[in-house]
C-alpha cells in the first residue's frame, strides 16, 4: 500500500509540475517575449508609403524612414537614366538614403547642376547617387523599396530592389 | 512555537531569534582561510567593495537620470553634472568604478589561472566567477547606453547588429532586441531596466553563489597545498597560531583585505579626481545622432580583446570566433587535464601557456582600439587572434603531458 | 619581499595596458597638428593648397597674405579709422539680424579678441582670411564679401584696424568673448543661450513659443548657409581635447579639411577667454573637484596607514 501511495503522490506532484510548466510557464514566457516586441506604432513607422503621382521633375522630395532622410527625385527627360533608377510607369526616379557615405552628413540637391553636394566635406553625387567628387567612398545607398502602382513603399524589399542588390548596385 | 527565555542583553535577544552567534562563527571567526596567501587574495573583497561603490553611486545617479532619448543626455550632462549637489562625484565614481571593476576582475581571473584555483573540486568557483564576469559585462554595456551620447548609440547599434548572425541575416532578432529598427526610445528604456534592476539582481545572486562555492573546497593557497582544515583549525583555536596553516576570515584575513583596499582606494580616488577621462570617452559627450557615424567606433578597453577577435576574420568566421571567445574561459577547468594544483611557475609547459595567454590578450586589447585600416596593426591583430585559439587548442595536450607533482 | 615582487609585476602589466589603450591608441587615431600660437600669416593656408597640388590656389593665397603683411606695416590713423568704421556699423550693429546666412558679429571687443593681421586680411577678403574660399567660386559672394569693394584702400584698412585695436578693446568677460566670437552660429543650451543671444524668461507660453520659433528660423538660416547646424557647444570642452580645440579654432581646415567653419582669428588671449567660458559651462565641477580631491586622498592615506597598523597587530605571531 505504502508503495502505491508514494507512486500516486509522485504522479500528482509531477502532474502539478508539468501542468504549471506547460500550461502556465510557456504562455507566461510568450507574454514576456511579446512585451519585448517592437510596438505597433514603431512597426507602422517602419514602412513609409510615398505617393509618386504628384512628383515634379527635378525637385527633390525628402521623406523620413526609420530615422533616416530618404531622397526621392523625379528625373527630367534631359537627365541621364541609370540602372539604379526606380521606374514607375514611364518615369524614372532616383531613390536613396540621404546620407553622405563619407561621414553621414545630409547632402543638398543643386537642381541646376543635377547633383547632390555635401556641405560638410565637399563630397558630390550625381542625380543617380554615384559619387563624383570628394571623399565619399561609395554611391548613396538605396533603401529597401517596393513599387505599388504609383506608390513607393519603403521598408519592404520588392523584386526591383532585390535585383539591384543582386547586381551589387547598393548594399 | 519554540520556548523563549527572557534575554539578558540585546546580543542574547538576537541570538535566541536569529542565532547570530552561530552565524558569526560560521561566517567570520571560524570561517578558515589558508595563511599562505599574498595580496592577490584580497581581490575578491576589493571587487565586493567596488561593487558597493557602484551600487551607492548608482542609487544617487538614478534619482535624476531620465530614461528618455530626448532627456537622457542632458539629465546626465547638465542636471547631474552641474545642478545636483555632488552629482559629478557620483558620476565620476560610477564611471571610474565601472572601468576599475574590470581591471580587478581580470587580475582576479588571471590569479585564479596562475595558481590553479579552478581544479577538481573548485570548478564551481570558476564557473560562478565566469558567470559574474558575463553579468558584469552585460551590466557595463547596458550602463554605457544610458548617457545616450554618440558612443552609446553607435556601440548599441554595432553590438546589437552582431545578433543578426552574419549570413543568417536574423534582422528580426535584432529588431526584437532593440524594440525598434534602430536604437531608439524602446531600446534605451529596456537597457535602463536591465542596468538598474535585472542585471544587478543577477549579480547579487551570483556573488552569493560565488561565496557559497568557496565554502566546501576552501580557498586555494600560494603553493596549492592540500591539508587538513579541521586539524589546522583546532591548532588555531588552541592558540598555536604559528603552527596552524589557517587564519579566521574575520578579523585576521579581513585586516589584510582592508589594508589592500586602502591602497586600492588611493588609486581609485586619484582617478576619480584627477584622471577620470580614461573612463569617460570624449566621443560620448556628443549627443547621440543616428545620422552621423563617429570616425572611430571602439568599445571600452575591457571589451577590446574580444572585439579584436571579431575583426580580423571574414564576417561569419569572425562572429563564430567571437562567440567562442566569449565562452571559452568557462571551459578552463575541463580543458586543463593536469591534476596538479600549483602555481604556473612549477607546472612545466603551462607556465609558458599562462604568460603567452596573458600577453596575447593584452596585445589583442591594444589592436582592438587601433583603426583597422593600418596593415601592420591588422596583421598583428590577426596573428594574436589565431594564437588565442591555438593556445586554447593546445591546452589539453600540454596539460595532459604535464608531470604529476 | 615576494609580495612586493608580485605587486611590481601586476603594476607593470597594468601600466602597459593603460599605455596601449590610451596614449598609444590616441596617438595613432588622431593626426597631429602643430599649433601656430595664434599667429595669422597664412602659412598654413598656403601649405594646405600646396598639399592639395592646387598651384593656382597656392599662388593666390601667397599673393593675398603678402598683401596683408604689407598693410600690417602701414601706420594706421585712429581718428581717420573712426570715420571709416561707420561703414562697418551698417551691418555690425550688435543686433541679432541675419544677413546673408549669418548674423554679423558684434565688434564691441574686436580689438581685444582678434589678431591685427587677421582683421586686415578679413577686410581685404573675408573668405580668404577665414580660409573658407573653397566654398565660393567668387569670394565676393561671401556674406561680407562686398567689403572688398567698399574698403579697397590699404591706408583706410590700416586706419580702421588701428581704430579697432585702440578703441574697441577694453576689458572683456569670458562670456562676451564667447558670444562675440562663437555665439552667432553656436548655441549653448546649458548656458541658456541660442544664436539669438540669451534666452529670456517669459511669463506667457505664447511668447515663449514665439521666441522658440524665431530661434528655429535663425538656426534654419545658419543651417542653409553652413550645410548643417553648427553644434551646440555646451560641453564641447569635454567632447574634444584641449589640443584639438586650440588648433581647430586657429585653423578649422587643418583638423577637418573642407569644413564650412570659418577661422575666427582669435588671439591667444582671446582664445583663453573663450576656453575659460567653455570650461565654466561645460565642466563646472572643476573647482569643487580640485577642492575635494586632496582631502579625500588624505583621508585614504590615513585610512591605509591605520589599516596597515591594524593588519600588523592582527598578524602578529602568525609567521
Amino acid at each position: 500500500m505504502g508503495k502505491d501511495v508514494k507512486g500516486r503522490r509522485d504522479f500528482i506532484g509531477m502532474a502539478l509540475g508539468g501542468f504549471t510548466a506547460i500550461v502556465g510557464g510557456i504562455p507566461a514566457l510568450y507574454a514576456m517575449k511579446r512585451s519585448w516586441d517592437p510596438l505597433p506604432s514603431v512597426k507602422a513607422a517602419g514602412f513609409t508609403t510615398v505617393d509618386l503621382s504628384g512628383a515634379q521633375e527635378n525637385v527633390l522630395n525628402v521623406e523620413k524612414w526609420r530615422g533616416k532622410p530618404i531622397f526621392v527625385l523625379k528625373k527630367s527627360k534631359d537627365m541621364k537614366t541609370d540602372p539604379r533608377d526606380v521606374i514607375v510607369g514611364k518615369d524614372h526616379f532616383h531613390v536613396s538614403i540621404g546620407l553622405c557615405t563619407h561621414l553621414g552628413c545630409i547632402p543638398a540637391y543643386i537642381p541646376n547642376d543635377h547633383k547632390f553636394k555635401c556641405a560638410c566635406h565637399g563630397g558630390e553625387f550625381d542625380a543617380s547617387g554615384h559619387q563624383i567628387f570628394g571623399p565619399p567612398p561609395s554611391p548613396l545607398e538605396i533603401p529597401p523599396f517596393k513599387v505599388d502602382g504609383t506608390k513607393l513603399v519603403l521598408g519592404e524589399a520588392g523584386p526591383e530592389y532585390k535585383k539591384m542588390l543582386d547586381d551589387g548596385l547598393t548594399v | 512555537m519554540a520556548h523563549f527565555e527572557k534575554a539578558k542583553n540585546l546580543n542574547e535577544w538576537l541570538d535566541q531569534r536569529l542565532a547570530v552567534n552561530t552565524l558569526k562563527k560560521v561566517m567570520q571567526t571560524e570561517y578558515w582561510i589558508p595563511k599562505d596567501i599574498n595580496f592577490l587574495w584580497a581581490m575578491g573583497m576589493v571587487l565586493a567593495a567596488t561593487f558597493g561603490m557602484l551600487l551607492v553611486s548608482g542609487i544617487f545617479l538614478l534619482m535624476y537620470y531620465k530614461p528618455d532619448t530626448n532627456l537622457a543626455f542632458d539629465s546626465v550632462n547638465y542636471t547631474i553634472m552641474s545642478e545636483v549637489g555632488y552629482g559629478w562625484l557620483w558620476r565620476h565614481i560610477h564611471g571610474v568604478g565601472a572601468s576599475l571593476v574590470f581591471l580587478i576582475i581580470y587580475i582576479h581571473m588571471f590569479t585564479g589561472i596562475y595558481y590553479g584555483s579552478y581544479k577538481k573540486g573548485r570548478e564551481l568557483i570558476w564557473l560562478s566567477g565566469m558567470g559574474l564576469f558575463v553579468a558584469f559585462s552585460a551590466e557595463a554595456f547596458s550602463g554605457y547606453m544610458l548617457p545616450w551620447g554618440q558612443m552609446s548609440y553607435w556601440a548599441g547599434m554595432v553590438i546589437t547588429n552582431l545578433f543578426s548572425g552574419g549570413s543568417l541575416e536574423a534582422y528580426g532578432l535584432v529588431e526584437w532586441i532593440r524594440g525598434d529598427y534602430v536604437p531608439a526610445d524602446a531600446f534605451l528604456t529596456r537597457f535602463f531596466m536591465l542596468h538598474v534592476l535585472l542585471l544587478p539582481l543577477a549579480i547579487i545572486g551570483l556573488i552569493v553563489l560565488h561565496f557559497g562555492t568557496l565554502r566546501i573546497p576552501h580557498v586555494n593557497n600560494q603553493e596549492g597545498e592540500e591539508f587538513d582544515y579541521a586539524e589546522s583549525a583546532e591548532l588555531y583555536k588552541a592558540g598555536k597560531v604559528k603552527e596552524s596553516k589557517v587564519i579566521p576570515f574575520s578579523p585576521v584575513f579581513l585586516s589584510k583585505d582592508v589594508f589592500v583596499m586602502g591602497v586600492y582606494f588611493l588609486l581609485f580616488f586619484y582617478l576619480v579626481f584627477y584622471h577620470f577621462e580614461f573612463a569617460m570617452d570624449p566621443v560620448n559627450f556628443d549627443p547621440a545622432d543616428g545620422l552621423k557615424t563617429p570616425a572611430h567606433i571602439y568599445p571600452e578597453w575591457y571589451f577590446l580583446w574580444s572585439y579584436e577577435i571579431l575583426r580580423p576574420f571574414s564576417k561569419d568566421l569572425g562572429l563564430i570566433a567571437f562567440a567562442i571567445a566569449q565562452v571559452i574561459f568557462f571551459m578552463l577547468p575541463f580543458l586543463d587535464r593536469s591534476p596538479n594544483v600549483a602555481p604556473a611557475s612549477r607546472r612545466g609547459l603551462f607556465k609558458y601557456w599562462f604568460w603567452a595567454m596573458l600577453i596575447d590578450v593584452i596585445v589583442l586589447t591594444f589592436m582592438g582600439k587601433l583603426p583597422p585600416t593600418d596593415a601592420l596593426f591588422a596583421t598583428i591583430g590577426l596573428i594574436s587572434a589565431v594564437l588565442f585559439f591555438v593556445l586554447w587548442i593546445a591546452l589539453p595536450f600540454i596539460t595532459k603531458s604535464e608531470k604529476k607533482l | 619581499m615576494k609580495e612586493l615582487k608580485i605587486f611590481g609585476i601586476v603594476a607593470i602589466f597594468t601600466l602597459v595596458l593603460y599605455w596601449g589603450v590610451e596614449p598609444f591608441a590616441h596617438s595613432q587615431m588622431h593626426k597631429h597638428i602643430e599649433s601656430n600660437n595664434f599667429v595669422y600669416t597664412g602659412a598654413a593656408d598656403i601649405e594646405e593648397a600646396e598639399a592639395a597640388k592646387d598651384e593656382k590656389r597656392a599662388a593666390k593665397k601667397k599673393a593675398f597674405w603678402t598683401d596683408v603683411a604689407k598693410v600690417a606695416k602701414i601706420k594706421g590713423n585712429v581718428a581717420a579709422g573712426e570715420t571709416a568704421f561707420a561703414t562697418c556699423m551698417g551691418c555690425h550693429t550688435g543686433l541679432p539680424i541675419n544677413m546673408g546666412g549669418v548674423i554679423p558679429p558684434a565688434l564691441d571687443h574686436a580689438g581685444a579678441l582678434y589678431d591685427k593681421n587677421y582683421l586686415i586680411a578679413l577686410i581685404k577678403d573675408p573668405a580668404m582670411a577665414s580660409n573658407v574660399d573653397h566654398k565660393y567660386a567668387d569670394t565676393t559672394t561671401h556674406p561680407m564679401g562686398s567689403i572688398k569693394m567698399m574698403m579697397s584702400d590699404d591706408q583706410q584698412i590700416a586706419d580702421v584696424v588701428a581704430y579697432i585695436m585702440a578703441k574697441k578693446a577694453g576689458e572683456v568677460t569670458t562670456k562676451e568673448a564667447f558670444s562675440e566670437a562663437c555665439g552667432r552660429c553656436h548655441a549653448m543650451r546649458y548656458a541658456k543661450t541660442s544664436q539669438l543671444g540669451d534666452t529670456p524668461t517669459f511669463k506667457y507660453k505664447k511668447d515663449e513659443l514665439a521666441h522658440k520659433i524665431k530661434v528655429i528660423e535663425e538656426q534654419d538660416a545658419v543651417k542653409a548657409y553652413m550645410g548643417k547646424l553648427p553644434p551646440d557647444l555646451s560641453i564641447i570642452i569635454r567632447a574634444r581635447g584641449h589640443h584639438f580645440m586650440e588648433t581647430f579654432v586657429e585653423n578649422p581646415q587643418g583638423q577637418l579639411l573642407g569644413t564650412s567653419m570659418p577661422r575666427t582669428g582669435l588671439t591667444h588671449e582671446g582664445y583663453e577667454k573663450v576656453k575659460t567660458y567653455l570650461e565654466e559651462v561645460g565642466d563646472p565641477s572643476k573647482p569643487a573637484r580640485e577642492e575635494l580631491g586632496p582631502k579625500v586622498l588624505l583621508f585614504f592615506f590615513v585610512f591605509t596607514g591605520l589599516a596597515f597598523l591594524w593588519k600588523k597587530s592582527m598578524w602578529k605571531g602568525h609567521h
